[in-house]
């Protein structure tokens, strides 16, 4: 059937912030539908939250509202809009929970609005436990043993049935939140209370476990003529027990027989047909290894994380041919984009090993729980290709940037080996190079598979690999058949050599003069049976190189990489736009990134895309086949920078402003001569190499100070510290001293803190907008809220502001783009931080001043100007309205993780508030980030000694609204002095009830806690916090925010006031005369 | 050890030798199945080929005795980018290695197989020596120039004697060409009283054995190198409820008057979608051909193109006008490949009891 012709005007629902369980992928999802559903000439209005989105471009669709995810904006723009269809599946969990709470609320009806693609009664069918379960059986498709539960008692119930351990999965949850495997009934009854509360229909499936079992998943499309097919099927790395989120996986599976395979195909198309899906399906399955045996885990009735890296494992864009089908499209009738000539209804082949690697942010959160369960706790991945699956695991590991180029953990040799036995069996982020460790030290497979449960071929393919380093070490003269096979087999020059002991550079002329060179090769779902026009390609060890060389110049564009904390989708986001600026100045764009969840590595996007690991030898490579204009480094964030050094050393011609800049920016004796020479002050501060010299240095600046290792990203490992102790703590612990990279220690100026982005051309400065944070310096700025324009700083300021910008990035000779954070204290603006490069800010100022930073910023690295763009100098002119930037916080995903903003980044994602005042702008943000505004409610008091006074203030402010005050002894005192009503509970030495068992009780709707900062869980501050956020209520850590929230409920809600009594009391008797 | 292969292209690759130490020519082809490589190279349709696996890893589930589709494999040599030297598998019983050797079939590992892929995707199928001897490039030259591609395949695999697998159903008569297993599990599943005979056999002699329908199997080569077969299914179609496979689809369409040629590198793979011109619905489909039947040969005919491939527009199924008689291109029965046609053996068994009822009327 053709494309329905009523459908003139769809509303697309994005997914919101960056959290854990949702992430890149679904930029690259909607993005990808936006376009669809455009070169159809339907009107696409979209509405996402998100600024850091492509999606929210305003060239993607035809509308877009950066408006707070929640059924009333929603409504509103339905009404604002009247559209004709909402298309639902493509904005992950959340914009499916959204859209069905639409649908039922009766809104899409009473608007005529249609709900494209899989119809609603599919969508719950899949979605809610019980009603899945009846389908299963109906169709009998077999599922564990299970029950749904609503309470404690039910699930114990049930585990004394079946026996621990048992799984638990909460309903209607993202990245299977609140869930996990429970071994005892302690552990049951704690993590069916968390889930209960964390589903929103108070929904968990308690279920048999089936650990140890082969994960498998289906990729799976249908359209409305009931043609279904697979996409793509991935084998996961980890058994059953391991959320797919978390696990290595491999595409297509490895360990399947064709009968089976087919048994799990007919499976998932049963199940689909069954929902009758209408789009992309993601199916999962436990496979038995022992025999055929199978259970239905779980079917996402949607586009997915799974479907983002099926796309681009197989060439098969799903969120694309999603959306024609939801325009009534059959797959027949929908070209197949890769190759052009033959149709979408066909499953594609591969001819090569994908490999996914979870990207987990347990380098950031160094206290929290690595142990890997049913719970997501990763915020990216990585994905590589390769033609052994050796060479693709190996590419993937050293795509991930966690300073590995091998499967080699240095610390797993210390490792005594009964401890790394007990590791084997209880997966965590390391386990793949533990597994290596075991065979390094001649364990077995059958070993390593009893205590891992691991597939012994994947176990035998690590195994292969370590007798590869066995060779290569005791290789006494160069054997290039054998440096061939290490090739082959994925491992670097760096690896090479130091099992050889010969330098890399070494290896790499001499592989060279042996001829043994990578090929390129092309992902073209079709395993080269027809001809394809895909410009994808991948790097091998073979014969035939395939990438066409043209004759027009071309630039690479170093991608971002996988996301972390730190660095998310913000730098995708402006990746992008230098390919698209590069591409409309005439030039070929080239981009190299392993990121599968994002727009960047969207075939369609650049000219040649290489999925390949942002790791030198691989860039190198593909430079020389590339042979570039230059290289432009300055979007990726640190990933690209980071190559930055290697690729100068190697002569390679980079882009824009130049290294040396970013050097004099993050060096510390060259920065302090920088600001000397143009007269710019920064905090006092210096850099030192060892706890001597910190102490010495802490005492002449004076406690608090703020102490970091150089070249950092996201405030990796930065710290405000308050005492000596505290500062040898740090000196001991959380850096290892290394006189490459020293630490640095600053005085700590709690002022108001203030970031600006600017465009140079080495010659003129525009700076697009000045941006206000609501949190006082010490606070990381990606976890502060930001405000533009700001609303706090004088005219005066703001000059001087630009001025200083402009001074710097003239002495730095930028060209592109400049990020300054400054410090306001005691009207003295000082230089806290300089990034010659592309910042997180780039996205969310694009949108709120229509300047398009990065594209501007690419055409002046490509040779253009600010001029000849029509760019004056100077700060662009604030509009009237106000925006602001509000960090997302994923802690519910990560235990043990102390929620405390500091200067180390903690955030995952950003929403955007917009709206024409600030109040209402910070009430749309925090709605946005969801943090909900009652009216009124009860707010938990724990505050710090130091900010006792400061506090006082603010809970007033909430005892005028209505709010009611708990707070332990200390606080309440001081809170009942200034006359406040206040509520005293007990702290947790008091006993029981105390102050967490308001919180579990439910009865609480914020906390404020500035208590006891720190990393110790044992501390009260630190469990109050986790309390709140498991609880789900929202926690504030800054008396900023605080008052930026009161503010808001200020101006929002009216408040009830006595009258004043009269001006002067009336006092003795009136005397008349 | 060093294996070389030669294609008359002149194409030299030296790889890894694995399986029987051996020299074979053949026709080389390449097959896109991501799983099913036992199945593949334990179809009697390719016989005589060299196939190359597209999926660079092949053999990680070793062999089983599950899986074969014949009793042997009939390919003349085995190209992958690598095979399992370890495999695991709950039913693996033995390696791909090993049991090359035992099947005499040399192997040749490490090649670019995605560069031959294209090779023969841009000229089309091409004649090779793969040798695990260690002859030198001009013995093999030689060779490949003195020989010839089989045409005697058919016979070489075809059941020698007739066969009876017992069921209650109708009888179908099995004409082997080169039968996959899977055709016969498909009708004795079904509860069909199946007897394979070879491909030599009578219209008369099938006439004595009483069947209710014929199946005209899969099978190697070029149906034109098996002219009796064709004039016996002429006859056999007047008679019979008749439902052809593959090769047997071929010789169907001969025998109504048809015309097939070869294509240029034909369809081996699990992924072929073809659209039933009837239904207007797609099937992903399990291929395995290299001659197809000429759509414009049609219109002098009695028959009616039912399917095509979607892929290229290639004649994937034919029915008679008059006759109760229809074919496949592609292979319902799977095995390995999806199972979304096995409905098409329900539609012969449909088509079965219609002629017992009417038989038991008459």
């Amino acid at each position: 059937m053709p494309k329905d012709h009523t459908l003139k005007k769809i509303l697309v629902i994005g997914s919101g912030p960056i959290v854990i369980g949702q992430a890149a992928e679904f930029d690259y999802a909607g993005t990808q539908a936006c376009q669809s559903l455009r070169e159809e000439g339907v009107e696409v209005v979209l509405v996402n939250s998100n600024p850091a989105t492509i999606m929210t471009d305003i060239d993607v669709a035809d509308k877009v509202y950066i408006e707070p995810m929640t059924p009333e904006f929603l409504t509103q723009v339905i009404r604002k809009e009247r559209p004709d269809g909402l298309l639902p599946t493509l904005g992950g969990q959340t914009g499916l929970n959204l859209a069905v709470e639409l649908a039922e609320s009766g809104v899409l009806e009473r608007e005529g609005v249609r709900l494209l693609g899989t119809d609603l009664r599919a969508i719950s069918c899949a979605e809610d436990r019980e009603q899945f379960r009846h389908l299963m059986q109906e169709i009998g498709e077999p599922i564990p043993d299970s029950e749904i539960v609503h309470s404690v008692g039910e699930a114990v119930r049930f585990a004394e049935r079946t026996g621990y351990p048992v799984i638990v999965r909460p309903a209607y949850t993202l990245g299977g939140s609140g869930g996990g495997i429970a071994e005892t009934e302690t552990e049951l009854r704690a993590t069916v209370e968390n889930g209960i509360r964390h589903s929103p229909i108070g929904q968990c499936l308690i279920e048999q476990s089936i650990a140890g079992f082969k994960e498998v998943e289906y990729e799976v499309m249908r359209d409305a003529a009931d043609h279904a097919i697979v996409v793509c099927n991935m084998e996961n790395f980890d058994p059953v027990g391991v959320h797919t989120g978390d696990s290595i996986v491999f595409a297509p599976s490895q360990t399947l027989s064709d009968r089976e395979h087919q048994m799990l195909r007919d499976s998932a198309l049963k199940m689909i047909r069954a929902l009758d899906i209408r789009g992309g399906c993601n199916v999962q399955f436990a496979l038995d290894p022992e025999s055929s045996r199978y259970y239905v885990i779980e079917v996402n009735p949607r586009v997915s994380r799974s479907s983002a890296l099926a796309s681009k494992a197989t060439g098969v864009p799903i969120a694309r041919i999603s959306a024609k089908i939801a325009l009534g499209y059959h797959l027949d009738e929908i070209p197949n984009p890769v190759t052009e000539q033959t149709r979408a209804c066909f499953e594609p082949t591969l001819d090569y090993v994908v490999t996914k690697i979870p990207r987990w942010p347990f380098d950031k959160f160094v206290g929290a729980n690595r142990k890997l369960g049913t719970q997501m706790k990763a915020t990216g991945e990585v994905m590589a290709i390769g033609r052994t699956l050796e060479e693709s695991l190996l590419k993937a590991v050293r795509s991930l940037e966690i300073g590995l180029d091998h499967l080699q953990l240095p610390e797993a040799v210390e490792i005594p080996v009964e401890e790394l036995q007990k590791r084997l069996a209880v997966p965590d982020d390391e386990r793949l190079y533990l597994v290596a460790e075991w065979f390094r030290r001649g364990g077995s497979v059958e070993k390593a598979h009893a205590l891992t449960r691991i597939d012994p071929f994947f176990l035998g393919k690590i195994e292969g690999i370590i007798r590869l380093e066995q060779e290569l070490s005791a290789m006494k003269t160069w054997d290039s058949t054998l440096v061939k096979q290490a090739k082959r087999s994925g491992l670097t020059d760096a690896a090479i050599a130091r099992l050889t002991l010969l330098e890399e550079g070494e290896v790499r002329k001499r592989r060279q003069k042996a001829g043994i060179r990578p090929v390129y090769k092309m992902v073209d779902t079709c395993a080269a049976e027809f001809e394809a026009a895909t410009p994808y390609y991948y790097s091998t060890y073979e014969q035939e190189d395939e990438v066409v060389s043209t004759e027009r110049p071309r630039v690479i564009v170093l991608g971002s990489g996988p996301i972390r904390i730190g660095q998310g989708v913000e730098f995708d986001y402006a990746t992008v736009h230098a390919i698209k600026a590069i591409r409309a100045a005439g030039l070929e764009a080239v981009i190299i990134n392993n990121n599968p969840e994002t727009v960047s590595t969207d075939f369609n996007i650049s000219d040649r895309l290489y999925f390949d690991p942002l790791y030198t030898e691989d860039v190198l490579n593909i430079i020389e086949k590339e042979r570039p204009l230059g290289v432009v480094v300055q979007f990726g964030g640190q990933t690209s920078l980071n190559l930055a050094r290697d690729l100068k050393e190697h002569g390679v011609p980079l882009l824009g402003t130049d290294l040396e800049a970013i050097d004099r920016a993050e060096d510390r004796e060259k920065f302090e001569q920088l600001l000397g020479e143009v007269g710019i002050p920064q905090p006092p501060g210096t850099a030192v190499t060892s706890e001597l010299e910190a102490l010495s240095a802490a005492r002449e600046l004076g406690f608090p100070v703020l102490v970091r290792p150089s070249y950092v990203l996201g405030g990796r490992a930065m710290e405000i510290v308050y005492s000596e102790s505290e500062l040898k703590n740090y000196m001991d612990e959380a850096v290892k001293l290394n006189p490459m990279h020293p630490v640095l220690i600053d005085r700590y100026l709690q002022g108001k803190e203030i970031e600006v982005d600017a465009i140079s051309d080495g010659e003129g400065v525009l700076v697009p907008g000045i941006m206000e944070h609501v949190e006082r310096a010490g606070v990381h700025s990606g976890d502060s809220i930001a405000v533009y324009p700001p609303r706090s700083i004088t005219e005066e300021q703001k000059q001087r502001l630009v001025n200083m910008t402009t001074e710097l990035a003239r002495a730095l000779q930028i060209r592109g783009l400049i990020n300054i954070q400054f410090v306001l204290y005691d009207e003295e603006l000082y230089v806290l931080e300089v990034n010659p490069r592309a910042s997180r800010t780039v996205p969310f100022l694009s949108k709120v001043t229509g300047i398009p930073m990065a594209r501007a910023a690419t055409r002046i690295m490509l040779g253009g100007s600010l001029a000849e763009q029509g760019y004056p100098e100077g700060l662009w002119p604030e509009k009237g309205e106000t925006a602001v930037k509000v960090p997302v916080f994923s802690f519910a995903k990560l235990r043990r993780v102390d929620v405390t903003l500091g200067p180390e980044m903690k955030s995952t994602g950003e929403v955007m508030g917009r709206d024409r005042d600030y109040a209402r702008a910070v009430y749309k943000g925090l709605l946005a980030a969801g943090i909900s505004l009652p009216r009124f409610g009860t707010v938990v008091a724990t505050i710090s000694d130091k900010e006792k006074e400061a506090s006082v203030p603010l809970f007033r402010r909430f005892h005028r609204l209505g709010y009611r005050i708990i707070a332990t002894s200390g606080t309440a005192e001081l809170l009942e002095a200034a006359g406040l009503p206040v509520e005293r509970v007990n702290k947790l030495k008091d006993g029981s009830p105390h102050i967490l068992d308001r919180i579990r009780q439910g009865k609480v709707d914020l906390v404020v806690n500035t208590w006891t900062r720190g990393k110790t869980p044992e501390r009260d501050g630190f469990r109050i916090r986790r309390e709140a956020v498991e609880h789900g209520i929202a926690c504030l850590t800054s008396l900023d925010t605080v008052d930026a929230l009161l503010s808001t409920l200020d101006s929002i809600y009216m408040t009830a006031e006595p009258m004043d009594h009269p001006v002067k009391p009336i006092r003795g008797k009136l005397v008349t005369t | 050890m060093e294996a070389r292969l030669l294609l008359e292209d002149g194409t030299r690759l030296e790889g890894q030798a694995f399986g029987a130490k051996t020299e074979k020519l053949g026709e080389v082809v390449f097959s896109t199945g991501m799983t099913g490589y036992q199945e593949v190279l334990t179809d009697p349709s390719c016989c005589g080929q060299m196939v190359i696996m597209t999926y660079p890893l092949i053999g990680n589930r070793g062999i089983n005795r599950h899986d074969f589709e014949s009793k042997q494999s009939f390919i003349h040599g085995l190209i992958v980018r690598e095979h399992a030297t370890s495999p695991n598998y709950w039913r693996n019983e033995q390696s791909l290695d090993c049991w090359l050797k035992e099947g005499g079939i040399p192997g040749i590992a490490g090649v670019d197989t995605r560069m031959l892929t294209r090779k023969i995707r841009a000229f089309g199928t091409l004649k090779g020596v793969l040798s695990t001897t260690g002859a030198p490039w001009d013995v093999l030259a030689e060779k490949l120039e003195a020989g010839s591609v089989m045409r005697d395949q058919v016979a070489r695999v075809s059941t020698r004697t007739i066969h009876f697998s017992p069921g209650s159903g109708p009888r179908v008569v099995l004409m082997d060409f080169g039968a996959k297993y899977g055709i016969r599990r498909e009708l004795t599943r079904r509860g069909c009283d199946v007897v394979a005979v070879p491909w030599d056999t009578s219209a008369e002699e099938i006439k004595h054995l009483g069947p209710d329908g014929i199946l005209l199997s899969n099978g190697p080569g070029n149906p034109k190198d098996v002219p009796g077969a064709i004039a016996t299914v002429g006859i056999l179609l007047k008679q019979y409820r008749l439902f052809g496979i593959g090769l047997g689809h071929q010789l169907f369409a001969l025998a109504a008057g048809a015309d097939t040629e070869k294509m240029r590198f034909g369809h081996r793979g699990s992924n072929h979608p073809v659209k039933d011109l009837q239904s207007g619905r797609i099937h992903i489909t399990s291929q395995n051909h290299g001659y197809t039947v000429r759509t414009d040969s049609l219109d002098q005919t009695d028959l009616t193109l039912t399917h095509i491939a979607l892929n290229d527009g290639t004649c994937e199924g034919l029915a008679h006008k008059h006759l109760p008689a229809f074919s496949v291109q592609y292979h319902p029965e799977a095995a390995p490949g999806p199972h979304d046609s096995g409905e098409l053996f329900d539609r012969f068994l449909k088509l079965l009891n219609l002629n017992r009822e009417g038989m038991a009327r008459a």
